[in-house]
């Protein structure tokens, strides 16, 4: 009871209903760096899964070196030593500027993603079908060839679920970089504890990313029953129907029709 | 020798300590169907798994239209060949499985399209056009735009056949292609195959249907333990089969 009595209502109020510019920046922040850690995340499972299955033991040591360091030293340690190690200079793409720190953190999550996503990835792969690949092979198709055109595209679909908790996770974990002076959610309420030592600034932006994870499990709700129906309903091309089910934007259009 | 398009002499191959294949020797010629019957574990689907080279061989060589498979030869001894040209060799040689394998997100036209394109390079449009005849051929016009999910058994079967003949093969090998199908839709499988044999196509077909041996087969070649026990016309196997385990083994499916 003492907790609830002592909240101030009047600043979560005006965190909830009345965000400023900072908080809109914060929050903005939080979503970037959770969509681009995890599609880089992804990228470097895909890479480290396929070297780990590759046919030169150098690459499949590399890749069992990789997991091996970064799911067995705390994020923060690597968040850190990216940042005061490599030290990354401030780049500017796509007219973006991307500041050393959120270079740096972006790097650090991204690359360890990488190594949890590679056995997302290789449990996926190794559930489809060993004749897939036999099936694919007798027909004079190359393995790369087999892997890309027959095994990953039924692999992708096993891995969706996997990956939507990854990236729920994700979404929280960002608050880590706030360590090496990123401005994301989390910072923004520090800043404003800081100033005022009221509290109640944590409760409001865990309210936020309670906010951001529940729109998520919507969407990946969503994603899963189109990709159920469509394994039932099979009008739609496969593509057509991962990319259908991937945009919310093209398959609103579909409904509305 | 020319128009031999098998040509395997000594095949052995172990797993660990199983020896599997324990010298098998056969000959096909062009246009010859040559069916394959034996006991479960003689050897039937790992011997044709060899001839395109999905396994490697211990010893002995094989050779298909006359290039050996899968291996090279250097110094008089074979070392395993390229990727490449292993692939390169594969696409000669059409392979339909006991359990279909076909490729589940892709439509019955997809699947016969995938190789002709990816591999062959054939002009897209080309390939559909060749695909839609194959399919129409294996009486499938109909299914071309669904996916292999909502087909029969029989029905994925010939889809399979129709994937394995867009590439034009020398060589059609069977492993027991209508063994995981009901009864009753064994007969459209068994139909297009007679068909191809009619039409000269090379096959090796291992099957335990000796309707259709009797109907599509130049030969009936004998599996037990990992050799060759017994081979001649089918009306031999009917009539006058040499061999006690033949004859054993034939009362017990016919
Ligand atoms: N990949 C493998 N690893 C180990 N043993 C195998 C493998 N494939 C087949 N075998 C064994 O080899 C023997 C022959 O199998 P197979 O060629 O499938 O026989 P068939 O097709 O005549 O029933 C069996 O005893 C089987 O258990
Ligand atoms: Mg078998």
């Amino acid at each position: 009871m003492d907790v609830l009595v002592s909240v101030d209502w009047h600043v979560i109020w005006l965190r909830i209903f009345h965000p400023d510019h900072a908080f809109a920046r914060a929050l903005w922040a939080t979503i970037a760096l959770s969509v681009v850690a995890q599609t880089l995340g992804v990228l470097l499972g895909l890479l480290a899964a396929l070297a780990r299955m590759s046919r030169f033991p150098p690459l499949r040591v590399l890749s069992g070196v990789y997991v091996w360091i970064f799911r067995g030293t705390p994020l923060l340690v690597q968040i850190f030593y990216f940042y005061f190690a490599l030290n990354p200079p401030t780049v500017h793409v796509l007219g973006l500027t991307l500041s050393s720190e959120i270079s740096a953190g972006l790097l650090a999550l991204s690359i360890n993603e990488g190594a949890y996503m590679r056995e997302i990835i290789r449990a996926g792969i190794d559930s489809i079908d060993k004749g897939q690949m036999e099936a694919a092979k007798s027909l004079g198709m190359r393995h790369w060839l087999a892997m890309r055109r027959i095994v990953l595209p039924q692999a992708a679909r096993v891995i969706v679920p996997p990956l939507g908790n990854e990236f729920n996770n994700m979404m929280k974990t960002t608050s880590l970089v706030y360590t090496i002076g990123v401005y994301e959610l989390f910072a923004d309420a520090e800043q404003g504890y800081s100033q005022t030592f009221v509290s109640d600034y944590f409760l409001a932006v865990a309210f936020w990313y309670l906010v951001l994870t529940t729109a998520w499990t919507f969407v990946q709700a969503w994603i899963e029953r189109r990709l159920a129906a469509s394994e039932r309903g099979e009008e739609l091309g496969f593509r057509e129907r991962l990319l259908a089910a991937w945009n919310p934007v093209t398959a609103w259009a579909r409904g509305a029709r | 020798m020319n128009d031999l398009v098998v040509h395997a002499v000594d095949v052995r191959k172990r797993f660990g300590k199983l020896e599997v294949l324990k010298g098998v020797s056969l000959d096909v010629r062009r246009g010859e169907t040559v069916c394959i019957i034996g006991p479960s574990g003689s050897g039937k689907t790992t011997f044709i798994r060899c001839v395109n080279h999905l396994e490697k061989i211990d010893s002995g060589r094989i050779e298909v239209n006359g290039h050996l498979i899968g291996y090279r030869e250097r110094k008089g001894k074979l070392v395993e060949d390229s990727e490449r040209s292993i692939a390169r060799q594969r696409t000669q040689i059409g392979m339909v499985f006991q359990r279909f394998n076909l490729f589940p997100h892709k439509t019955a036209l997809e699947n016969v399209v995938e190789a002709p394109v990816q591999v062959l390079r054939v002009p897209r449009e080309q390939a559909v056009a060749d695909a839609e005849r194959l399919l129409a051929r294996v009486g499938l016009a109909d299914k071309r735009d669904v996916y292999p999910g909502k087909l029969s058994g029989g029905q994925q079967q010939r889809v399979a056949i129709a994937r394995a003949l867009a590439m034009r093969p020398a060589l059609m090998l069977f492993d027991e292609p209508t063994s995981a199908l009901d009864p009753e839709v064994t007969g459209e499988v068994l139909t297009v195959m007679e068909e191809l044999a009619r039409e000269g196509m090379t096959m090796v077909v291992v099957t335990h249907e000796m309707g259709f041996a009797r109907k599509a087969a130049d030969r009936v070649v004998m599996m037990d333990e990992g050799v060759i026990i017994e081979e001649g016309p089918p009306e031999h196997f009917f009539e006058a089969p040499e061999h006690e385990r033949t004859k054993r083994f034939l009362s017990k499916i016919l």
